[in-house]
């Protein structure tokens, strides 16, 4: 049944609900009102345009919405003869500018194109270049002559994650607009939205963990929705913990018996602790990420919310010099883990450093005199 | 092998025994409804399969992709392949399993520079063309012949799935391309990776795949899962047996059904009913766990020589070095008071890392065994003064 519907339905979610239009784009009112303005007034009068943020805010997107809103939607004559995009897909050496880009933005512009609203096409190509920090520091100085030769005829939209990495020369050709990650009511609302139109029961607790994985990255929440709603079980309503396993991150509560285990003092206690969660699966460093959290979170505002912040008080009731003993050890952690180092040692000696670190708050000692050192 | 699995005991039970369906799957039951929904639901996403060894992964993803294409991805065939690749083209080696449906490869056989090129190659390959049986339309008894029709009701996906084992030892160059293959190839085919350690696994690749954890089975489960092979085998399991194999196999299933069949030819072997002496250790247990009582029982330059020379006996026998620093610390943590185990474990984490960014193993193996003797002879010392003061 789902087989004999064309390909099409078949796109990632995130692709099918990018936004058509650039007023369409959420959240990032700065860009998208100039754009809207640029676009909608002087049509010929574009700059060529840097937008960089983190992953899923949308930049993308406003660049495709922006292709069509100017040349009418991919795949029409406008748009194929007046447009390219080159992503990651692509390779990024310098050979691609010399040769596609190159050769795309000298030639003349092909007139007598009109939008779909009726209005004659601006005069110039658009060139998308994705993901533009990845090309590499000749490619960019090769693209800096080109940008200048052809701008009668050609505007370049480049994206980046790091605005740091693309060649200043190159920024400063470029009106640059920053795209914030999004707060996290607009990812809910979208959420909400896209739950509804693919008929997926989203409950406000998974609603807020799609949210909280997501940290901001639109797509990577509406995958996340995607792919845990493919997960779960049928019939039922997408849990906190089916978005945890499909995002690989921890469901609540896991870490807070590692917390009790170590502040009971006993060893074996620990031991358990570490060898389940290893056992479990859970990434370590999703462990580390979540104590760490923990760690930053509680202690004065918000105590006794969760289970966790019960009588032991786990990490959050710690006081500052603990606190900061326990962070050394879990950002040496992190760091061994990036190294390829074994999990269950690793968290062996987190769980330790908690242990001992505990036992100190109840003895009174200074955390940093007690504390063995690897030195 | 003496033990009387009649018929085709030239199988391991732990294949033989190994479910192939959804419905026989016995352990993680509140993974199995996840798996049917999604082979239910037609399109699959890709996948990403974590947990400890021996939890079952590779089970569920057979069991999966026989849910969605039907008994034909059983029929496979083994290829050692060697693949031009790169510029200048270098042969890399990969054996792969495939169906008409699937292939299965561990691209990390391939060592660290060439994987990435092995799984552009073969993702592209395999993605070129959609699988056969899906462009002739299914019904009752199609074309693929020989007793195992059976097609499942909705007819197969259009897709092939590539099921790529180990991919948390993929290199990161390796792990950066597939993310671009992944997403150029999403009509024709699906990749199932398999890894490990979750940690290793790059977070975009992550973030493309459905995350599916698989944790290692409670021994509860493992103790089932031995009675039910026991029973078709017809061993005789004595409850003690059991208990010992469930402990020693740590929750990894696999281990404890080999462990059950060695046992059980051992008893075989000398004709006597299945009995707790019959559960062995592997020699490299024997060997490790030789070197941790060592390093306990005698702390000194000819102690150390001794412990030196057991390590390298098991690293010239290929046990990998984690393996090896894992069980001399769970043997250490056992042998000591626990008051030492956040030393132990702080030096273990240190050497352990050294191990993973080092280059000779052996080194970081006899540092840390050095360094668990100096901080075990210092406490001996000092509490032998406290006793003559």
């Amino acid at each position: 049944m789902y087989f004999d519907l064309p390909a099409k339905a078949k796109a990632p979610t995130a692709c099918k609900y990018r936004p058509a239009t650039i007023s369409d784009v959420r959240h990032q009112t700065q860009a998208v009102s100039t754009l809207t303005r640029s676009v909608a007034s002087a049509r010929a009068n574009l700059p060529h345009l840097l937008l960089y943020g983190p992953p899923g805010t949308g930049k993308t997107s406003t660049a495709l919405a922006l292709a069509r809103e100017l040349y009418g939607p991919p795949g029409s004559p406008a748009y194929t003869a007046r447009v390219l995009e080159l992503n990651a897909s692509d390779e990024r050496g310098i050979a691609v500018v010399r040769d596609r880009i190159n050769t795309f933005a000298a030639g003349a512009v092909a007139t007598g194109y009109t939008t779909p609203a009726g209005h004659p096409t601006p005069p110039f190509k658009l060139i998308i270049l994705d993901e533009a920090d990845a090309v590499t520091a000749d490619a960019q100085t090769a693209l800096r002559r080109a940008m200048e030769v052809t701008s009668r005829v050609t505007r370049f939209v480049l994206i980046c994650n790091y605005v740091s990495r693309v060649i200043p020369p190159l920024a400063s050709r470029c009106a640059k607009f920053r795209f914030a990650p999004l707060p996290a009511a607009a990812v809910g609302d979208t959420l909400d939205t896209i739950a509804t139109a693919e008929g997926v029961d989203l409950p406000p607790a998974a609603r807020d963990a799609l949210i909280d994985a997501s940290g901001g990255d639109l797509r990577r929440a509406i995958t996340l929705l995607q792919s845990a709603s493919r997960g779960a079980a049928a019939g039922e309503p997408l849990s906190p913990d089916t978005v945890a396993a499909a995002a690989c991150t921890l469901p609540p509560g896991v870490v807070a018996g590692l917390e009790t285990a170590a502040a009971s003092g006993q060893f074996s206690a620990v031991r358990t602790a570490v060898e389940g969660l290893v056992g479990g699966g859970y990434a370590a460093t999703a462990v580390l990420e979540e104590l760490g959290r923990r760690l930053s979170a509680g202690g004065k505002q918000e105590g006794g919310d969760t289970a966790a912040d019960g009588p032991g008080g786990g990490v959050a009731a710690m006081d500052d010099l603990q606190k900061s003993a326990v962070a050394v050890k879990l950002a040496d952690a992190e760091r061994r883990l990036i190294d390829g180092a074994d999990e269950l040692i690793q968290l062996l000696d987190v769980g330790c450093c908690l242990m001992v670190v505990f036992g100190v708050g109840r003895s009174g000692d200074s955390p940093m005199s007690i504390l063995p050192t690897a030195t | 092998m003496a033990s009387g699995g009649g018929g085709s005991s030239s199988l391991l039970w732990v294949d033989k025994h190994r479910p192939t369906t959804l419905s026989r799957l016995t352990l993680h039951p509140d993974l199995t409804p996840r798996l049917r929904r999604l082979a239910s639901g037609g399109d699959l996403p890709h996948l990403l399969f974590y947990g400890p060894a021996g939890g079952g992964k590779r089970t569920r993803i057979l069991a999966l992709l026989r849910e969605l294409y039907g008994p034909g991805v059983e029929r496979t065939k083994i290829e050692h392949r060697v693949l031009k690749v790169g510029t200048p083209p270098r042969a890399a080696e990969v054996t792969t399993v495939s169906s008409a449906y699937h292939i299965e490869v561990n691209a990390s056989d391939a060592g660290p520079t060439a994987d990435r090129l092995v799984t552009q190659q073969l993702v592209k390959e395999i993605a070129s063309s959609s699988p056969l049986s899906t462009l002739v339309p299914t019904g009752g008894s199609g074309g693929g012949g020989g007793g195992g029709e059976g097609a499942p009701a909705g007819g197969r996906p259009p897709f092939k799935v590539i099921v790529l084992l180990d991919a948390d030892l993929l290199s990161r160059g390796a792990q950066a391309a597939l993310r671009r293959t992944m997403e150029r190839y999403t009509r024709t085919c699906r990749l199932v990776l398999v890894a490990d350690s979750v940690t290793k696994v790059a977070a975009p690749l992550r973030s493309r795949c459905l995350g599916l954890r698989v944790p290692a089975a409670t021994p509860t489960a493992v103790g089932e899962l031995l009675a039910g092979v026991a029973r078709r085998e017809g061993v005789a399991l004595p409850a003690a047996v059991a208990a010992d194999l469930v402990t020693a196999a740590g929750g990894n299933a696999r281990r404890a059904v080999l462990g059950l069949e060695v046992a059980a030819a051992a008893a075989a072997a000398t004709g006597t009913p299945l009995a707790p002496r019959h559960v062995v250790r592997a020699d490299w247990q024997v060997a490790a766990d030789e070197a941790a009582a060592q390093m306990v029982r005698a702390q000194s330059p000819d102690s150390l020589l001794a412990v030196r020379a057991k390590l390298y006996d098991l690293l010239g026998h290929a046990v990998p070095a984690d393996v090896v620093l894992r069980r001399l610390v769970a043997e250490l943590l056992g042998r000591v008071d626990q008051e030492h185990a956040p030393a132990i474990c702080l030096w273990a984490a240190r050497f352990d890392h050294r191990l993973a960014t080092g280059a000779k193993a052996v080194v970081h193996l006899e540092a840390f065994a050095a360094r668990f003797m100096a901080i075990y002879k210092q406490f001996l010392t000092e509490q032998a003064a406290m006793c003559d003061s």
